[in-house]
């Protein structure tokens, strides 16, 4: 972004006449009300949504968000009935608690097995990675009903437990292979040093290459908590229990059955995106970097 | 955990990295993977090919019947319907999706605000698609006071249009939902692919006197063409495993006008008991990602030392 920036003010000669600068701006404006036009498109849904979330259910139903500014009453009542009356508190805990472990059980697993896989030697190591890049490709679709005759004696979709080793199990192709990209690119000397310094192989796992890569394990880490939270179709079918439905199920129930009070639907929605969105603002490079690398899950 | 003690290297520990490891740290490091792999892919893939030739009603899986379950499907209305809006949404999706990332990308690296630009067409990507459903169904809703675009089609006195209750529009209402939602990925990958460029080529064909149209058909896009192709992958896997916006806004309807794949066996077979038709849609699924498979695996090969 800098270099841009110097670039284009060494592109402008010093002693432009007024004249021309207004020339170049005027040669500009279809790029700008084309990208006004852009930014419009891509924020006005969203926007909608969190002020219609805001509103009172009969303003909602009498003026269109667009004419808030004739209005301007603002309430924290309909945030109130979904969170208490619609279970969408309860629906958050349950999400938290579906992507949290979820998050941290495919980091662990897959940062040791992307260590095997770029720094130790062992028979088909690379015919399995191979095998493990192939399934990158596997559609969930295949679990269903295998893993359910498996986890019905166990009873595992009645409690969280499923989801989490379902969601870890389906993260690894994807977490390994990421991984392992950005193993390879750690400085071998290092890891050679600490070896015939004596340290063990799992020391230097601990101590050098989790420590060196802790951008790309962020990188990761954000992808995959996100990837849980937005998660429907794993929920539909891995979660048994009404009880431990994440938000994602219960916005979908909540537009089914009251498919027209949209004061509702929208702080329901919003909850759900709330998250997000706040690890999207304060994260964005990561995130950014995260979903870059995901570009082949 | 026990680690096993690892060999500290003899004194010609030159060739240390040649030496293998011992078996015990090598499961310690591979094991919960594999483990993991085997149970949830390995072994469900070949239990859902079995179960695909099986009648399977209710789960009991004791009826071999060859391939009757595949050539029910296509005999079935809803499912050869999914596959064409699969096909739908791959054609206009996959289009759309790439041509706006290009043009925004393309366009947004001539002013200064170009990363907010881009924060604003990527933050769909954040968001659920469960997220993405509400957005849009208060968009497309037919009450003028809800629905934006039944609004402003209302000023020029067209509608209320019922976009998601209509046969003949609600296939075009959720892709644009798509469209909208991935533009952003489109546009920050290419948008790299852009800078990578050097600026020397496109300055050489300014002076020789190429407009900027000549510039972005014959130097721009052929030198994006790779990220264009893997993106166009990305983005056609993304449909044949699309699911949570049509489930979200129209649960398939009205009727069956915008079922996908994907769709019809949670819905139709799955949740109906027909576990073998599901079993069979799901090797469908497979099979149509196995070319992404191949290219996956070919494109590795090639990129990375193996």
């Amino acid at each position: 972004m800098s270099t841009n920036v110097a670039t284009e003010r060494i592109a402008v000669p010093a002693g432009e006449t007024v004249s021309a600068r207004v020339l170049r701006a005027l040669n500009r404006t279809p790029v700008h009300i084309f990208l006004g036009i852009i930014a419009v498109i891509w924020l006005a849904p969203t926007i909608g949504l969190l002020v219609t979330s805001f509103r009172p259910r009969s303003d909602i139903q009498s003026t269109g968000w667009w004419e808030v500014l004739g209005t301007l009453r603002f309430t924290l009542e309909n945030y109130q009935s979904v969170i208490n009356a619609n279970g969408m508190g309860r629906a958050f805990l349950n999400s938290l608690f579906i992507a949290v472990p979820s998050t941290l059980l495919p980091l662990l697993v897959c940062s040791l097995a992307a260590y095997a896989f770029s720094w130790l030697r062992f028979p088909f190591r690379d015919t399995i990675f191979l095998v493990i890049v192939a399934l990158l490709m596997v559609p969930v679709q295949v679990a269903f009903l295998p893993v359910q005759q498996l986890f019905a004696p166990l009873k595992l979709t009645q409690g969280f437990f499923g989801i989490w080793l379902a969601h870890t199990a389906f993260a690894l192709p994807f977490g390994i292979f990421l991984l392992r990209n950005f193993f390879i690119t750690l400085p071998r000397d290092l890891i050679e040093a600490a070896r015939i310094d004596g340290s063990s192989t799992l020391g230097v796992f601990r101590n050098i290459v989790v420590p060196l890569s802790v951008p790309a394990l962020a990188a990761y880490g954000i992808f995959q908590f996100l990837w849980v939270w937005n998660d429907l179709l794993m929920a539909l079918i891995f979660i048994g229990n009404n009880a431990n439905y994440p938000m994602t199920i219960q916005v979908t129930t909540l537009l089914g059955t009251y498919g027209s009070e949209w004061h509702l639907l929208a702080a329901s929605a919003f909850l759900l995106m709330f998250v997000p969105l706040a690890v999207f603002f304060s994260l964005q490079r990561y995130f950014v970097q995260g979903l870059l690398a995901g570009s082949v899950k | 955990m026990t680690a096993t003690p690892v060999m500290v290297s003899p004194p010609k520990a030159r060739r240390v990295r040649h030496e293998r490891t011992g078996w015990g740290t090598v499961l310690l490091f591979l094991a919960p993977a594999l483990v993991l792999l085997l149970i949830f892919l390995v072994y469900p893939t070949l239990s859902t090919l079995r179960m695909s030739v099986d009648r399977g009603l209710g789960g009991n899986f004791s009826r071999f019947v060859g391939l009757d379950n595949y050539i029910s499907l296509l005999n079935t209305p809803s499912f050869v319907g999914s596959i064409i809006n699969n096909v739908l949404w791959i054609v206009f999706y996959t289009t759309f999706v790439i041509l706006f990332g290009l043009a925004i990308a393309v366009v947004a690296m001539r002013v200064r605000y170009e990363s907010t630009i881009k924060a604003i067409v990527f933050l769909p990507m954040a968001i659920a698609a469960t997220a993405l459903g509400v957005i849009w169904a208060f968009v497309y809703a037919t009450d003028s006071n809800i629905g934006l675009l039944n609004a402003l089609l209302g000023v020029i006195r067209i509608g209320p249009i019922s976009w998601l209750g209509n046969p003949s529009f609600v296939n075009a209402a959720l892709i644009a939902v798509g469209i909208w939602g991935s533009t952003g990925f489109a546009t920050v990958i290419l948008s790299a692919a852009l800078k990578g460029i050097p600026t020397e080529i496109l300055e050489a064909a300014r002076t020789d006197g190429a407009n900027e149209f000549q510039i972005f058909w014959r130097i721009i896009v052929p030198m994006v063409s790779l990220p264009i192709s893997v993106l166009a992958v990305t983005l056609i896997v993304n449909v044949i495993k699309l699911f949570d916006i049509p489930y979200v806004m129209t649960q398939g309807g009205p009727g069956n006008a915008s079922r996908v794949i994907a769709f019809e066996m949670y819905k139709q077979d799955f949740a109906a008991g027909l576990y073998g038709k599901a079993a069979a849609v799901a090797v469908i699924m497979l099979i149509l990602l196995i070319p992404v498979m191949i290219f996956n695996v070919r494109r590795f090969r090639s990129s990375a030392v193996v």
